[in-house]
């Protein structure tokens, strides 16, 4: 990991909070990310993670706060307040979104191929057999058989679904990657391989991550730093083995030991 | 031998010729007057003044009797008429209110002030051939009263009173320009009030559906029939070198107002919510198909889940008017053989090229 | 005035023509962006032309000479009946030849004579959106529009070639105009997708049934979406015309028997007449 110096954090979150209006929603939530860092977020169902990933997402609009972004070339901006047009850009180039279900992520009426292939010609690729050929890449970095490059995910397992989600992603070389409950709603075999996956992926590429998720045996092995989230607050943070193995907060101390108990 | 398609314009010619002759039947039955169309196939008359927005029953008895009865054809031939006439300006909003009743029911309230007045109704019918009407007997005289001197509150309003019924929003510059659409296009979002617009000219066949299909599940409101009211009402217009209103005519309309149950959310309580239909004429179950897909559309601005299709603005709206659907619907008997020519030669080579490729690979 | 009693020339009243004329211009100065405008209940059914009709009743002046093709024809049933429409609401002069016309509408075809300065060429358009099949929403596909987010669209060609070995489009071909919006050519076959681009004359597109028009103007550039490589191509069926003996023209496909004979001939009636020397009237 590079210095972890203030002048070049790819994310800066200050004060962030969404009221749901019913008590639900996050608030006051704080962070910086460094590049090649895998920031983990984990809590309980309805904590708040989920809202908190959608914020940095764009899919939700903040009340207050903000969530600046270092740009490639280096300048700062809101996340937030950025137009439309700009949001979308940096949505199909910098950022990516891995959804828990592979369903949303997907195009299931379009082939494998163009699948991967749609972030490339979204940004303007123009040549079909390089396309493909970055298609056919992508499929084997998740283990996905090259022949299967014009099926459609309909006929895809829900492991290779969420591989080929992941590809999808990858394949514009995002530059921060938001993953929601990658490994949720998976058989424990397939979770594992995936989870081998990722760990592969996110070291060979550097990525930097921000991945939510209720498993904590996820979080240990993917991420290097944690915030523990309960009821729409960060009430723990630090790096993932001393938060795990010598949790400070009474909650989180619970919810590790529920983990260990299982 | 290949013959070149000529001769178009004489067979336009002779078909509408034919066309003619068959409008007219059999010359020996007596030909049926504009006049006994008004008198005697009011509903129809109705339909099309409705569907075509142009309250005139001699120019809709007339564009039906054009049509041979075909009420879409119909509803055509008025709005082809009706846009070319220039636009002076809008009424104000008629009171209906104070409308000159001849039916009002409230299925809501067991009595109410102004009581329940069944009016000319079908309701009650038997449904069995009448054959004194095709021996051409006489209509018994209906007898008559005098009319209740009482006011007829509307049903909705008496709810709204005790503050059970939300109140509806007046626009918040009443004096600004009232939307048209058949004058300029519509964009969605549409809002309300071009919503309404759309449906009162929309298919009732269609809306009589969608309506329906919010009461077998798909995008359930609730609704019970609050108030169903139908009789003629003043229309009033403002003139600017008078500087007052002046009356310019009765119009026939039914108005439907459906009473919508809503849970309530964060900021409202609960509460009843309306749906609102209104139609030229004696068009009750297209009112009442109105109210119904009205609610329905208001989904979204009262939190509810958006799940059927009568709850989606931009498919009910861009579906709703016949003229288009059935203009689009029948251009697919005009040539296309251009296009299918590009699809043949297309066909032809993904043929060839599997076969190709097969020989190929043997 | 002229024509038919009771109505103005060229059948709208002027303030429908001016408020036309109105979108005519953005649509000029925005070249292939979808200009939303109040389309009129016309007295011929919607998806018959409504659109390009009000279009050439707004350009339209008493010296002007109206040609009308359907399918590239002056004869078929619909042409007449445009044509005959404008001859009685306009009393302009009406031709079937190209290059005697100042207003030709059309629709599905591009005719073979390659147009000049000063002619206008209007289009009779169903389905405006290119990416209607694509995306059903009129608000997102706007969005799509503004922001220039076509890639949902090379998708579509990609899966073409992915599957099918080619992109399987045979008309109403997707082009981009003025390195800028993706634009609907109407359903022309792509055989005439090349006549769409610097074209010296005025190339107006209307669809009335959805309301919008958009435009073309004279000497803009105009691309096919493609792939470099597999760059956009025609169709020809490889064989002349049986009456002119044309090897370049678009034919159209005669059944002559029903023992799977057929014949091909120009679908450019007046191309194919002025060819065999056959000049019309």
């Amino acid at each position: 990991m590079t210095a972890l110096t203030g002048d070049d954090r790819l994310l800066c979150v200050r004060d962030l909070g969404l009221d749901y209006g019913n008590g639900r929603g996050v608030r006051d939530v704080n962070f910086d990310l460094w590049p090649g860092e895998v920031l983990g977020i984990v809590g309980e169902s309805g904590s708040g993670k989920t809202t908190l990933l959608k914020l940095l997402g764009g899919q939700l609009a903040p009340q207050s706060g903000s969530i600046r972004y270092r740009m490639a070339d280096g300048t700062m901006i809101d996340l937030n307040t950025m137009s439309e047009a700009r949001r979308r850009h940096l949505g199909r180039t910098e950022l990516a979104f891995v959804h828990q279900n592979p369903r949303d992520g997907l195009r299931l009426a379009v082939t494998a191929g163009g699948n991967v292939g749609e972030r490339l010609m979204a940004n303007g690729a123009r040549h079909y057999g390089r396309i493909r050929a970055a298609a056919l890449d992508w499929l084997e970095r998740v283990e996905i058989e090259t022949g299967r490059i014009d099926d459609r995910p309909t006929t895809f397992s829900g492991g290779m679904q969420q591989r080929l989600q992941i590809a999808r992603n990858l394949v514009s070389g995002p530059r921060l990657v938001l993953m929601d409950e990658p490994t949720g709603g998976l058989d424990v075999s397939v979770q594992a391989r995936l989870l081998d996956l990722l760990r592969g992926l996110v070291a060979d590429l550097g990525l930097t991550v921000v991945i939510v998720t209720h498993d904590l045996g996820v979080a240990r092995l993917l991420a290097h730093r944690l915030m523990v989230m309960q009821g729409g607050r960060v009430i723990e943070s630090g790096l993932t083995d001393q938060v795990l193995d010598d949790p400070r907060e009474p909650y989180t101390q619970l919810l590790v030991s529920s983990v260990l108990a299982a | 031998m290949y013959v070149a398609v000529k001769g178009g314009e004489k067979a336009i010619d002779a078909a509408h010729e034919w066309l003619a002759e068959e409008r007219r039947g059999n010359p020996e039955v007596p030909e049926l007057s504009v006049g006994q169309i008004a008198e005697q196939l009011g509903l129809a008359v109705d339909r099309v003044m409705a569907e075509a927005s142009l309250y005139d029953r001699e120019l809709a008895s007339l564009a039906l009797k054009q049509a041979q009865g075909d009420v879409i054809e119909a509803v055509f031939l008025l709005r082809a008429y009706r846009t070319t006439l220039p636009r002076f300006g809008a009424s104000l909003s008629v009171d209906t209110g104070a409308m000159h009743i001849d039916r009002r029911i409230s299925a809501t309230f067991k009595d109410l002030p102004g009581g329940q007045v069944l009016g000319p109704t079908y309701d009650y019918t038997h449904r069995l051939l009448d054959f004194t009407l095709a021996a051409e007997g006489k209509a018994p005289a209906a007898p008559t009263a005098v009319p209740r001197d009482e006011t007829m509150p509307r049903v909705l309003d008496l709810l709204a009173d005790e503050g059970l019924m939300e109140r509806e929003e007046a626009p918040a510059d009443e004096s600004g320009p009232v939307p048209d659409l058949t004058r300029e296009p519509l964009t969605y979002p549409a809002g309300r009030a071009l919503r309404l617009q759309g449906l009162a000219r929309g298919d009732e066949g269609f809306l009589l559906s969608l309506g329906y299909s919010t009461q077998r599940g798909y995008g359930r409101n609730h609704p019970f029939a609050g108030e169903i009211r139908q009789g003629t009402v003043s229309v009033e217009v403002e003139v600017p070198e008078l500087g007052f209103a002046i009356d310019i005519g009765d119009v026939m309309l039914t108005e439907c107002q459906s009473v919508n149950q809503f849970k309530g959310d964060a900021v409202r309580p609960a509460q009843f919510t309306r749906g609102y239909g209104l139609v030229f004429g004696r068009g009750e179950r297209k009112a009442m198909a109105m109210a119904l897909v009205d609610r329905a559309l208001r989904a979204e601005e009262l939190g509810e889940a958006v799940q059927g299709p009568a709850q989606d603005e931009e498919f009910v709206l861009s579906h709703t008017d016949n003229v288009e659907a059935s203009g689009f619907v029948q251009h697919l008997k005009l040539p296309h053989y251009v296009d299918f020519q590009a699809e043949l030669q297309l066909v032809r080579s993904l043929r060839a090229a599997r076969v190709a490729k097969k020989e190929a690979a043997e | 005035m002229s024509g038919v009693e009771g109505y103005n020339f060229a059948y709208l009243d002027e303030q429908t023509k001016r408020m036309i004329r109105r979108a005519l211009l953005k649509a000029v100065a925005v070249p292939g962006y979808q200009v939303p405008f109040a389309s009129r209940e016309m007295p011929l059914p919607y998806g018959w032309g409504t659109g390009g009709i009000q279009v050439t009743a707004a350009v339209l002046g008493a010296d002007d000479t109206l040609k009308v093709i359907d399918q590239g024809a002056d004869d078929t049933t619909n042409a007449v009946s445009i044509r005959r429409f404008f001859a009685k609401t306009a009393g302009v002069a009406t031709t079937t030849r190209t290059a005697e016309a100042t207003v030709i509408q059309t629709r599905h075809r591009i005719p073979e004579q390659p147009l000049t300065e000063g002619q206008i060429l209007v289009y009779q358009v169903p389905t405006p959106e290119p990416l209607r099949w694509l995306e059903p929403r009129e608000a997102e596909t706007r969005v799509l529009h503004a922001l220039g987010d076509y890639g949902v669209m090379q998708v579509e060609l990609y899966e073409d070639i992915a599957i099918h070995g080619k992109i399987k489009r045979a008309y109403d071909y997707p082009v981009e105009v003025a390195q800028r919006y993706m634009t609907s050519p109407s359903p022309i076959p792509k055989f005439d997708n090349p006549k769409l681009s610097n074209s010296p004359a005025l190339q107006l597109f209307g669809a009335g049934r959805e309301k919008r028009i958009y435009a073309i103007p004279p000497h803009t550039p105009v691309r096919s979406l493609d792939f470099e490589d597999y760059p956009f191509d025609v169709d020809h069926p490889g064989q002349p015309c049986a009456l002119c003996g044309d090897r370049a023209s678009y034919l159209d496909e005669i059944v002559t028997d029903d023992k799977g004979s057929r014949m091909f001939v120009c679908s450019d009636t007046d191309h194919c007449a002025e060819r065999r020397g056959e000049i019309p009237q």
